[in-house]
């Protein structure tokens, strides 16, 4: 089972020829994920990853030919917002923008696109989706994954790998972590996912890692007290950041008082999430929520 | 990326929105030119001094200066053009003044407060108007938010002519000030679109005596991921009012800021590298900077990374904290031993390398001649890097 994609999933990968493209789709290619095929405008009729998988010049006509319902986006960030849109647009159910760096306003954009299309949308700038042992469909690396029923939520990516690495650590596996990114517009939220895993058979306790900046993590945490019956662990990053300063993510600036990290983790925790003080003691605070 | 007012306010004038209008200068010796420019020019017989830094609060920290005359002025300029402007912005070391804008003097009758922004939970951009101008907003949105009237544009539609007229009836206008109003929104959010700007402040708007509406102050950001799109835009960046350090790792794609502590951190990933400050504070130690190297860290990278770090002279340790995803440890190992020989290091430098390739690197690390604290863990890192920078 897990959630949004597994082994049965069809990918393609828009950016297929470029440099990032071709490196990760091999990745994903290697890691046993059902790559089908790529899109680069212009590029229709070659093939890429060494011939493994034929080249399309629209997502439409990959859709068509290959029966795709996941696409990987690894398009440069000026030619990103359009990706997606043609993606959605060619109906493709999952949509997953690991592209850095899009103007926000083309964002909003898209967001508006692709809710009237009905396709699921994670990211931008983000790591992607890695359902262990079944599909990786974005820039996790594989290895430090280990099957099981712990499902991860993160803006962050390398923060994601940390809490992963705990995991493993303490016997735990994961059903499906997901990078939704840290941009201060991003397709899928932490609540929308929340829900997903509450659903899944597979999953039997949800890592929710938020940031300083915006409300998402409050709005997951509210519909968590109500709404999700099994454990969920959350940490914030960014105690220490200054106000008004972006670290690194775009999203990352505390701009209200409810977006600090004090503020975050109170109320998460009034809302019966487990909060880990320490980014250190993720897997722990998993391993402990697990045994009650 | 931030601009000063008076660069906000050439773009107003641009998009044909009336603004309190001045000279800007950088010399004690254009003073009295400019002066005389703006009385001639404006039909100023009043002026306001204000000091051109990119931060607020400058009224309170003595960098706006009314002035009575013309030889009031000339004293407002001498005063505030170079002083050591502190804000709660500016942190307490402040911001030395380098331009002050000389400015016409209006009779103001009311004061509002007008701004855009995207509202990220909506995912929407928000067009706010309130009645308590001048005052501190974050108190206002407080205290009573209801005194906060706010319009969402409906991406792809822009601000449509009725929610420009609800936001000028929220301001309490009518007749000919509310029309200037509505044609001033509609610019207004033009001018955001456009140049793709994360936050346009008109912060007060003022009616002046006569019935006019003009822009006293103006605050534009722009989102840096869009200024590929508007060279005029990057023209504007005023690198005197950047962190020397913050600049010189942007060179290098580091995205680095400079905290107050004396604990160095290098790190892979926004997310972890503010974890990693938290943990040195929950270990009793003090974070000296936030240093994201990115995904694609090579030895280059951290070596320039080590020596934007030890620029600061308040670092006592550094840690160096890096997950390998796509970024390989055996490459930062190489990276760290190169800067650890190149560079004059007097500080310890505590390692801790995960993920793709760590093995390797631990090896490549032991085997070097290079003086540095391994670590096996996030946890174990923070402690021995605290315990480090203590001693």
């Amino acid at each position: 089972m897990a959630i949004l994609v597994n082994k049965d999933s069809k990918i393609i990968v828009q950016g297929i020829t470029g440099s990032e493209g071709s490196f990760h789709a091999g990745q994903c290619l290697e890691y046993g994920g059902n790559v089908v095929g790529g899109v680069t405008p212009g590029k229709g009729g070659q093939t890429a990853l060494e011939g493994k998988v034929p080249v399309f010049n629209s997502c439409a006509e990959a859709r068509e030919k290959t029966g795709a319902n996941v696409t990987l986006i690894f398009v440069p960030p000026s030619f990103a917002a359009d990706a997606i849109m043609e993606a959605a647009a060619a109906g493709i159910e999952l949509i997953v923008c690991i592209t850095e760096g899009i103007p926000v306003a083309q964002m909003v954009e898209v967001k508006a696109f692709v809710e009237k299309t009905g396709s699921r949308f994670i990211g931008p700038n983000c790591p992607g989706i890695l359902t262990p042992d079944e599909a990786k469909v974005g820039i996790m690396p594989g290895f430090i994954a280990k099957k099981g029923s712990v499902g991860v939520i993160s803006k962050s990516g390398t923060l994601t790998y940390e809490a992963v690495d705990q995991l493993v650590k303490e016997g735990l596996g994961q059903s499906t972590c997901i990078g939704i990114g840290g941009d201060p517009i991003i397709g899928t939220t932490m609540k929308e996912l929340l829900e997903m895993f509450e659903h899944d058979p597979e999953t039997e306790a949800i890592v929710m890692i938020g940031e300083i900046g915006g409300s998402m993590e409050i709005e997951a945490a509210r519909f968590a007290k109500d709404n999700v019956t099994k454990p969920v662990i959350g940490f914030i990053a960014g105690q220490t950041a200054p106000p008004g300063r972006r670290m690194g993510h775009a999203g990352a600036i505390v701009s209200g008082a409810d977006e600090s990290a004090a503020a975050k983790k109170k109320l998460m925790a009034e809302c019966g999430i487990r909060v880990s003080e320490s980014p250190a003691d993720i897997g722990r605070t998993v391993k402990e929520a697990l045994r009650k | 990326m931030k601009i000063h007012e008076y660069q906000a306010k050439g773009l107003l004038k641009d998009h044909g929105i009336p603004v309190q209008d001045g000279v800007t200068i950088d010399s004690l010796d254009d003073a009295e030119d400019a002066v005389d420019q703006v009385a001639k020019e404006f039909s100023a017989n009043r002026f306001v001094i204000k000091a051109q830094i990119h931060a607020g609060g400058r009224g309170k920290g003595g960098g706006v200066k009314f002035s009575l005359d013309r030889e009031s002025a000339l004293e407002n300029i001498k005063t505030i053009l170079g002083m050591n402007l502190v804000t709660h912005q500016t942190g307490p070391e402040g911001r030395r003044v380098k331009k002050v804008m000389v400015a016409q003097a209006l009779d103001i009758a009311k004061e509002f407060y007008v701004a855009i922004t995207l509202d990220r939970a909506k995912g929407m951009d928000v067009f706010m108007v309130s009645s308590e101008g001048g005052m501190e907003i974050e108190e206002v949105a407080k205290t009573s938010p209801e005194k906060i009237v706010k319009e969402w544009i409906v991406p792809g539609f822009g601000l449509r002519p009725f929610q420009a007229r609800n936001l000028a009836m929220a301001l309490g206008l009518n007749g000919d000030t509310a029309k200037q109003a509505v044609k001033m929104f509609t610019a207004l959010y033009k001018l955001f679109q456009t140049r793709n700007c994360s936050i346009v402040e008109i912060n007060p708007l003022v009616v002046t005596e006569q019935g006019d509406l003009v822009a006293l102050d103006c605050k534009i950001n722009f989102d840096s991921n869009a200024l590929y799109l508007h060279p005029d835009v990057i023209a504007m960046r005023d690198l005197d009012e950047e962190d020397p350090a913050e600049v010189e790792a942007g060179k290098f794609d580091l995205n680095y800021i400079r905290l107050d502590g004396n604990v160095g951190c290098m790190v892979n990933g926004a997310g972890l590298a503010m974890a990693t400050m938290d943990i040195i504070k929950q270990r009793g130690g003090s974070p000296a900077n936030f240093l994201d190297v990115g995904g694609g860290a090579n030895v280059e990278t951290v070596k320039n990374g080590f020596r934007i770090i030890l620029s600061d002279p308040n670092v006592k340790a550094v840690l160096v904290n890096i997950f390998g995803g796509i970024v390989r440890c055996d490459r930062i190992a190489n990276g760290i031993i190169e800067a650890l020989k190149e560079l004059d290091l007097n500080v310890p430098v505590v390692v801790r390398l995960a993920g793709t390739n760590a093995e390797m690197a631990k090896e490549i690390l032991a085997n070097a001649d290079v003086d540095l604290i391994s670590a096996d863990s996030f946890e174990d890192a923070a402690n021995k890097v605290v315990e480090a920078a203590g001693a």
